[in-house]
């Protein structure tokens, strides 16, 4: 929709111009941005001018730009891509613009590439204002409801994804609807180690990472899943059935991985 | 900026903030629709450099060099595009507003696209077709025929309008040009129940492109209803343009008329406005309680409240024998209490209306109206203003399901056309959808039945408890209209109804489909469901023991009653057993989960009572070997299919073809009167006038021969009424483990009387189907319990998606009504009403426990699962 208090709109093309004014606000895609009105939003600076290139990848490490597009991403090889872009509420034609950064720095819980970011040790690289950097696991970058830690005059430039945490992977996700917005989503992974983390996100107000040894046990898990105290409440579920079906996935994801 | 739109090079300027959608319309691209504004809908889909985007998300300042195909830019009426072709071959659309969209996306699509639909279509809405004529044209069925002269009736003839809405150029409300247009926007009440004590707007008015500032002190005194109906005193006379108490969060405190919509709301926030906050209320069970809040209790008998002192708006009490005795000694009984919750109608096409004075001076108003006629009326009630210097009409309306029989931005135009002699728009946003527009009407609803051991009905009970919110526009009609064919259609020897229609600070309820029988007939044949499990008799068989047959009154509670509603035709055995013998009980879901089958059947008279009138004329344009015909009818087109309807019975009547037969419609200047689209009256009222229209004019012809200007009208008065009848039957797989419900199967039987047009019949079952599941299973309008709506977006209200939806069975009774055009019933509301508990019922037989909450969530399910096992 019109956003009717903007007043100006630039387009970074390098970081000289990604200094962030009062009532300015820096956009990724802009498919959320413009999705509701912005009051107080007087001006917007769009990273898609950056030409980041979306995705880079090494042998340990897969850095995913901040302007990566969500089609881009669901691309990749591993299936845990494709399956955390189809939990987006969002059609398809909006994956097309919506991007990697935009969705982790909205910071709603339903955010399915935070869940990604989160479940796979994803580290934010961050832009300061000072033209340094600084680095941050995403499950902690993500305090809350639309919160982060970014401060109003830093940039979420990429995510890096460590190769190792794509060795295995397990996911669930339910909603209220068979393609609506996610009630909770669970990824689980073994890494090579046979170390097995669980994160709970979309249920919980912020994603929840639960490490476990080798071979954790289905009341390991359980009483993980349990002592999580911040089940979310919204139209797309209720924080009983979330945290049931919380519950529920982590032991499938137990037993898929075991 | 430079971009090209269809090929045509544009250079334009564009706003900051400004997206590709808003720029296209600017740019008379009117075929760009706007459903949300959010990119939720996929209305507005246009492809931009080749590929598929959503144009209210477009942000414009990168559109410099790119290239814009619309849906009228892949194909014409003359030279359509082959998914604009398919889309018509299917009848694969009703209302049309969200087809732009779709024709849009799913030109897109390879074969190899089919298998991945669900994912691919979660982002295109549609409200009206259930969406299985939309699966059918994307992978080329055809459902439509040609029909040949004189034979039209009772064919699948495609929509008159279909080529134009498949290539986006058939013109909804606002899809036209008008000079000098002005917006309009609305501040809207911050609290639930307040007093204005002071406004002050110097600051807005002072600003540049500002036209006006209105407040209550620019409205008229005349009270009147948002609700509208054929007589203006079945509604309370409790609200005004704009009033100095503000009842519910949202109201109309003020509006801003400017020259863009974006300079008025800016403006906005520059009105200072004093309230002196009020106590209020949002329980119904407190409202009427003593010492509650009075919503209207200023208002005195000329409002047509029955006790503004205890908040209620209408009420009914009544008994037919001893209920209370006949519980006592029944083999068995069960009383039990159903909720329903708020829904939101969510018709693609948001209100809108734009007016102006035309060059003879009279106010003319283009608006999204199911009733033209009665606002015609009733803007000239409350403006003093003569029905001669006023013309309302609508051009095609994208959805109404009884959400546009209201008036709730025509007369803010007026005001705004009168203060300033401009031509003024007003346009809600989805959001006002949520917050402004009525709902339907959440009841609470407890019944009690019982039975003899041969399952012999000996007492039926309904006690009906519903929140009408801040304004009683329909609050006391759907009071009535819910606890009559719903009890009526059971032979009972003693029945006891009571009812109360009651005032809260929350936002207004309205008309919805089915006019309130649906949440009573959700609660009775829920009762019935259990009582035949009492029992041990079979539900259907339940039904056939107790159901009213031909010869029987409509009783509620008083066995006399004498009305002008009759059993004309009567096809609700055939449509009991043509659904039972559809239900296979072989079907079984997934490993682990819980299978069961339930039904639930409906009554609905054909037209609303009170009085439904309809004048039509049916006059030759052309005469020669090939004659052109002209039918003008009062009545709108909605996507209930009515149009096409009427041009069917005129062809079919004059022995020629739909083609030439061209149509005026829902035009105070095209007849003189029409009380307007609703109550599924379109076919039986207007349709039989135009019947007999035409067959007068047949008999002209035949006497005076063909000529240019020869014409005949003919009225209909909307009686006597006749009933007709919808079962549902379902069969549900249910995961006790998460609430997930997986529909195996889908019947419903209707008996519509003779079938007029078979494929518009099946989608307004589809579509009346596909509410009903939403209903159901999903939708929600939720509040905070302090009056303000938190569901405000399509993201966080959750209408069914293709996924959603099964293919349903939709299976014909055999008869004939003798009041109907060419024997035919209406069944437009009609099959909404079953569905809810005959969906309920299966979820109960799967689960073994029930639920008495609408609607059936996943979270819901699952807690009930849980509740059963501990």
């Amino acid at each position: 929709m019109d956003l009717i208090d903007v007043r100006e709109v630039r387009v970074a093309h390098s970081r000289a111009d990604v200094v962030l004014g009062p009532g300015e606000r820096a956009m990724g895609g802009g498919t959320w941005l413009y999705s509701e009105p912005q009051p107080g939003l007087t001006g917007i600076l769009d990273l898609t001018g950056m030409g980041w290139e979306p995705v880079t990848r090494t042998t340990d490490t897969l850095t995913i730009a901040a302007t990566c597009t969500i089609e881009t991403l669901r691309a990749l090889p591993e299936p845990l891509f494709e399956q955390c872009a189809d939990s987006l509420l969002a059609s398809w034609k909006i994956q097309r613009t919506a991007t990697v950064g935009g969705n982790i720095a909205l910071a709603l819980p339903a955010g399915p590439m935070t869940s990604l970011a989160s479940a796979l040790d994803g580290v934010a690289v961050i832009w300061t204002a000072d033209g340094g950097e600084r680095r941050e696991p995403v499950a902690e970058f993500v305090t809350g409801v639309v919160t982060t830690t970014l401060a109003a005059d830093e940039i979420l430039r990429a995510i890096e994804i460590p190769a190792a945490s794509l060795h295995r992977t397990a996911f669930r996700r339910i909603s209220r609807s068979s393609m609506g917005r996610t009630g909770t989503l669970v990824i689980g992974r073994m890494d090579a180690s046979g170390e097995t983390v669980i994160t709970v996100s979309g249920g919980t107000t912020r994603p929840r990472q639960l490490r476990f040894g080798v071979a954790p046990s289905a009341e390991d898990v359980a009483s993980s899943v349990d002592a999580i105290d911040d089940w979310y409440d919204d139209p797309h579920g209720s924080p009983d059935w979330r945290r049931a079906m919380s519950l529920l996935f982590a032991e499938q994801i137990r037993q898929e991985l075991s | 900026m430079k971009f090209s739109v269809n090929n045509e090079p544009v250079e334009t300027v564009a706003q900051p903030g400004q997206v590709l959608r808003s720029l296209l319309r600017e740019l008379d691209h009117f075929e760009v629709k706007k459903g949300c504004d959010a990119g939720d809908c996929g209305a507005c889909t246009v492809l931009l450099d080749g590929g598929p985007v959503h144009s209210c998300l477009v942000p414009v300042h990168r559109l410099e060099g790119s290239s814009v195909t619309t849906v009228s830019g892949l194909g014409t009426v003359d030279a359509p595009h082959p998914m604009q072709q398919s889309f018509v071959a299917a009848g694969g659309f009703q209302c049309g507003f969200c087809t732009a969209g779709l024709v849009v996306t799913a030109s897109t699509f390879t074969e190899d696209d089919h298998d991945d639909l669900p994912r691919l279509l979660k982002g295109n809405l549609c409200r009206c077709t259930g969406y299985r004529s939309i699966h059918d044209a994307i992978t080329g069925v055809s459902n439509t025929v040609t029909a040949s002269a004189g034979h039209a009736a009772g064919t699948s003839i495609a929509p008159p309008a279909a080529m134009r809405v498949v290539t986006g150029t058939e013109p909804y409300t606002l899809d036209v040009k008008t000079t000098g247009l002005v917006h309009l926007a609305v501040l809207g009440s911050p609290h639930p129940h307040a007093r204005i004590e002071s406004i002050d707007a110097t600051a807005a008015e002072a600003m540049d492109g500002v036209h006006a500032v209105l407040t209550h002190l620019d409205s008229p005194g005349v009270h009147f209803s948002t609700g509208r109906h054929e007589d203006r005193n079945d509604d309370p006379d409790d609200s005004l343009v704009f009033d100095r108490v503000l009842r519910f969060r949202g109201q109309r405190v003020a509006a801003v008329v400017a020259d863009t919509v974006r300079i008025a709301e800016l403006a906005l926030a520059a009105i200072a406005v004093d309230y002196e906050v009020l106590r209020a209320v949002f329980d119904p069970r407190l409202a009427r309680e003593p010492g509650a809040p009075l919503v209207h209790g200023d208002k005195g008998p000329e409002a047509r409240i029955a006790a503004p002192e205890r908040n209620t708006v209408a009420e009914f009490h009544g008994e037919l024998g001893d209920v209370d005795a006949a519980v006592a000694s029944a083999a068995a009984s069960v009383s039990g209490t159903w909720t329903t919750q708020r829904v939101n109608h969510v018709a693609l096409e948001t209100h809108a209306a734009r007016g102006w004075i035309d060059g003879d001076g009279r106010l003319v108003l283009r608006t999204s109206s199911q009733v033209p006629f009665l606002v015609r009326d009733e803007l000239c009630h409350i403006f003093g203003l003569e029905p001669e210097g006023v013309r309302v009409f609508t051009a095609r309306v994208g959805g109404g399901f009884g959400g546009k029989q209201e008036l709730l931005t025509e007369d803010l135009v007026t005001l705004a056309v009168l203060k300033t002699g401009r031509a003024v728009q007003y346009e809600f946003t989805r959001e006002d959808e949520f917050t402004l527009a009525p709902t339907r009407h959440p009841m609470q609803v407890s019944v009690t039945v019982a039975a003899t051991a041969d399952g012999t009905l000996t007492a039926l009970a309904v006690d009906q408890l519903m929140d009408t919110g801040a304004y009683g526009n329909h609050g006391i009609g759907v009071m009535f209209h819910s606890i009559h064919e719903s009890v009526e259609v059971y032979r009972c020897a003693n029945k006891r109804v009571d009812a109360q229609s009651v005032y809260t600070n929350n936002l207004p309820s309205g008309a919805f489909r089915g006019y309130g029988l649906g949440q009573v007939i959700y609660a009775i044949e829920s009762a019935l469901d259990e009582l035949a499990r009492e029992l041990g008799i079979d539900p259907f068989e339940l039904r056939r023991r107790n159901v009213i047959v031909p010869g029987d009154n409509f009783v509620v509670t008083d066995a006399e009653a004498q009305s002008d509603l009759s059993m004309a035709s009567y096809g609700l055995d055939q449509c009991l057993d043509l659904a039972e013998a559809a239900l296979d009980h072989s079907l079984t879901g997934p490993q682990g989960w819980q299978v069961g089958t339930g039904m639930a059947l409906a009554m609905i008279a054909t037209i609303a009572p009170r009085g439904h009138f309809a004048t039509a004329t049916v006059t030759v344009l052309e005469a020669g070997p090939e004659p052109v015909f002209e039918i003008a009818v009062g009545t709108a087109e909605f996507g209930n299919g009515t149009t096409t309807v009427h041009t069917q019975l005129v062809a079919t009547a004059l022995g020629t073809t739909v083609d030439r037969i061209r149509i005026r419609q829902s035009d105070t200047d095209a007849t003189s009167y029409d009380t307007g689209a609703f109550g599924s009256a379109g076919v039986v009222v207007a349709g039989k006038a135009l019947l007999v229209a035409a067959e007068q004019l047949r008999d002209a012809i035949a006497s005076d021969g063909l000529s240019v200007g020869l014409s005949a009208t003919a009225d209909h008065d909307g009686t006597p009424r006749s009933v007709s009848f919808n079962v549902h039957a379902f069969r549900v797989a249910v995961n006790p483990a998460t609430g997930e419900v997986q529909i195996l199967q889908s019947i419903q039987a209707a008996d519509a009387g003779v079938v007029l047009n078979p494929e518009q019949l099946r989608g307004q079952i589809e579509g009346g189907t596909a509410q009903a599941i939403g209903s159901a299973l999903f939708e929600e309008v939720l509040l905070d319990g302090e009056g303000r709506v938190t569901t405000t977006a399509l993201r966080n209200y959750y209408v069914p998606r293709f996924v959603d939806l099964p293919v349903t069975e939709v299976l014909f009774a055999e008869t004939y009504d003798p009041l109907g055009p060419l024997g035919a019933k209406s069944m437009s509301e009609a099959p909404y009403n079953p569905v809810a508990p005959a969906l309920a019922n299966a979820i109960r037989d799967a689960m073994g426990v029930r639920s008495f909450e609408l609607p059936m969530s996943r979270d819901r399910l699952w807690r009930l699962a849980s509740t059963q096992q501990g």
